[in-house]
């Protein structure tokens, strides 16, 4: 009987690296491949009925992919982050279950029954509203990526976290479906001192924001669902905020109350967090937009190249705050000479894109890089570019260039060069 | 501004009593502070009850969880120390924060003048008041923090690295040279399913 332990593709990349390239090529026999030769026990035995899982979950050959966290980033993993695995994905749409979780108080389960959504202030009517009611407003679906301010902001000093799931992973892509905020605030009637809105969480954190007026028109969301179905507990079901291109932190979770106002509230979450601090002592505040950014995400530091030199795709995610993206070049000699990337699926205003390029690889150690280019022109920075501005301890909004150093092995490590 | 469309009728009035109950929020000008004091002796033993365990007697902070006091002129170091003194630009982001979101774990529990206590003492570890100081409604928005002017607006697109500029696609630098690693670092947590572990 053929063993029936699933074999996790960690287990193959053990066996594969220790054997140096013999996996480059399926194993030459004989009289042939038993994958072949033998018969697999799911081409004999019977499988599991319809009636098993009324909600699927993914193969046990892909366990490893998970989000992780990292436990010395926080004090407790209750205010804390974790990380999506974008070296296990492709494409542009982030599963539900992957998405990186922020919390400031941890997951709030809020009963559906008892959801209510407040709007207050300057408005000419203070107004609340059920689950039901925000079902009946007219909804729009749209893609967007949620980047928390902070991604990447462990590599302001240096190369320190090894793989993108760490360095990039505080990023979701999905489709919303919600009511236009604009909507919501007609329904109340804005009155004409109005210039900022400020969104409140249910949670014990009761995160606050101030969004001006102009965002909260434009093309802002009040979402219940994400991918299809309704948000996730810790996305913030049962109704979120969605504040297109702007830090993560914006988008508030379980939003219970909408205040609109004169002026904006200087609450915690924009004064000691969210402002970046420069080299002079001074710090920019209300910095919302996160701009263009790329990284690839195969090869990389968890996701060596095991089939040896020769065809190799290379891939990656490439996404802007300020419009779509129109470019992503790629080196594979530390930005020596660049590459015209190949951008594939959807090109959707502040939503992740996916690119490739494909090579062929001689085996030789290469400084893997991709640089994106938005619809605005800006080109995606280095990370030296961004220090000379900055200094180091400005903590959100690096969007600097990440290098892969890949040796002979196909082994990769975070590295920075000169 | 926009012109607005026609009222659904969708949703209901809020009554007065409801938007009490979830418009808590403060202002720098003082909107939104409820009537209420508290001194520096008043918050003295609630903050040794409530707030120290995590936060350390004196604000100094315990494992990971934030310093609230000192870090005075550290912001031009390698290593800044931003704390409310240090940092934070107003004295209404104590109130509404320490109101609305703590103690950790127990949060919206603290009264009016337990608010006012809290934030007169965490003034007094700062340096900023005297042992003998009271907060309330009425002083409030005379306390000036020593960072109020540290802040400006976003400025990201009048600087050299948002300048639209030709990427160079070829030949763009003799040598690359690898100046730093993760691995020398080693901080990244092991992972029971790779090789790395």
């Amino acid at each position: 009987m053929t063993e029936k332990t699933p074999t996790s593709r960690r287990t193959f990349l053990k066996g594969g690296l220790a054997a140096g390239g013999a996996l480059a090529a399926a194993p030459a026999l004989a009289a042939g491949d038993p994958a072949i030769l033998e018969v697999q026990p799911w081409a004999n035995e019977l499988g599991e009925g319809v009636d098993v899982k009324p909600y699927g979950t993914p193969s046990p050959y892909e366990a490893h992919v998970r989000r992780r966290n990292v436990p010395w980033l926080t004090a407790d993993p209750v205010s804390s982050i974790n990380f999506t695995p974008l070296h296990e994905l492709d494409g542009v749409i982030t599963p539900n279950g992957l998405c990186f979780e922020r919390h400031h108080s941890g997951v709030a389960e809020v009963d559906p029954a008892k959801y209510r959504l407040m709007i207050n202030g300057l408005v000419e009517r203070e107004l609340v509203f059920t689950m039901a009611d925000l079902k009946r407003f007219p909804r729009e679906n749209r893609a967007y990526f949620l980047e928390c301010a902070a991604n990447s902001g462990m590599e302001w000093r240096g190369a320190q976290l090894n793989g993108c799931q760490f360095t990039h992973g505080m990023i979701h892509n999905v489709i919303y479906t919600g009511i236009p905020l604009k909507t919501i605030l007609e329904e109340a009637g804005l009155k004409t001192n109005a210039k900022w809105i400020m969104p409140e969480g249910a949670d014990a954190a009761a995160m606050t924001r101030s969004v001006p007026i102009e965002k909260a028109l434009d093309d802002c969301l009040v979402a219940f669902a994400m991918n299809g179905e309704a948000l996730r507990p810790e996305q913030g079901y049962p109704v979120r905020l969605v504040v297109p291109g702007w830090e993560g932190n914006m988008w508030v979770k379980w939003l219970r109350r909408i205040e609109v106002g004169d002026m904006p509230w200087h609450h915690r979450e924009e004064t000691s967090k969210y402002t970046d601090l420069m080299a002079n002592g001074k710090a920019r505040r209300f910095t919302w937009e996160m701009d263009a950014k790329s990284v690839i995400t195969n090869p990389s530091p968890q996701a060596p190249i095991l089939h040896g030199k020769g065809k190799t795709i290379i891939t990656g995610v490439a996404w802007s705050g300020r419009g779509t993206i129109k470019e992503v070049h790629v080196t594979t000699d530390g930005g020596r000479n660049w590459h015209q990337a190949r951008i594939d699926g959807p090109s959707w205003d502040k939503s992740m894109h996916r690119f490739y390029y494909e090579f062929d690889w001689d085996g030789s150690p290469l400084l893997l890089q991709s640089r994106a280019v938005d619809s605005t022109g800006y080109v995606q920075p280095t990370k030296n570019e961004l220090r000379a501005v900055r200094g180091e301890n400005s903590i959100y909004h690096n969007n600097g260039i990440q290098t892969w150093h890949v040796n002979a092995n196909g082994e990769a490590e975070n590295v920075e060069i000169s | 501004t926009t012109a607005m469309a026609e009222p659904t009728g969708l949703g209901r009035p809020a009554t007065p009593d409801e938007v009490a109950a979830w418009d808590i929020d403060v202002r720098p000008d003082g909107l939104g502070l409820p009537e209420g004091s508290g001194s520096v002796a008043d918050g003295e033993p609630i903050f040794a009850e409530r707030c120290a365990s995590c936060h350390g007697d004196f604000g100094e902070a315990v494992d990971r969880w934030p310093v609230l006091a000192g870090g005075i002129d550290t912001l031009t170091s390698a290593r800044p120390v931003k704390t409310i003194g240090s940092y934070w630009p107003y004295l209404s982001t104590v109130w509404d924060y320490v109101h609305r979101a703590m103690p950790f774990g127990d949060a919206q529990s603290l009264t009016a003048d337990e608010t006012y206590s809290i934030t007169a003492y965490l003034l007094y570890l700062n340096d900023l008041v005297d042992d003998d100081f009271e907060l309330s409604r009425e002083n409030f928005t005379e306390v000036a923090m020593p960072n109020a002017e540290g802040f400006y607006p976003d400025d990201r697109t009048e600087t050299a690295v948002w300048k639209n500029r030709a990427p160079c696609m070829t030949d763009c630098k003799p040598e690359v040279k690898i100046t730093a690693r993760a691995q020398v670092v080693d901080v990244t947590p092991d992972d029971p399913t790779s090789k790395h572990s």
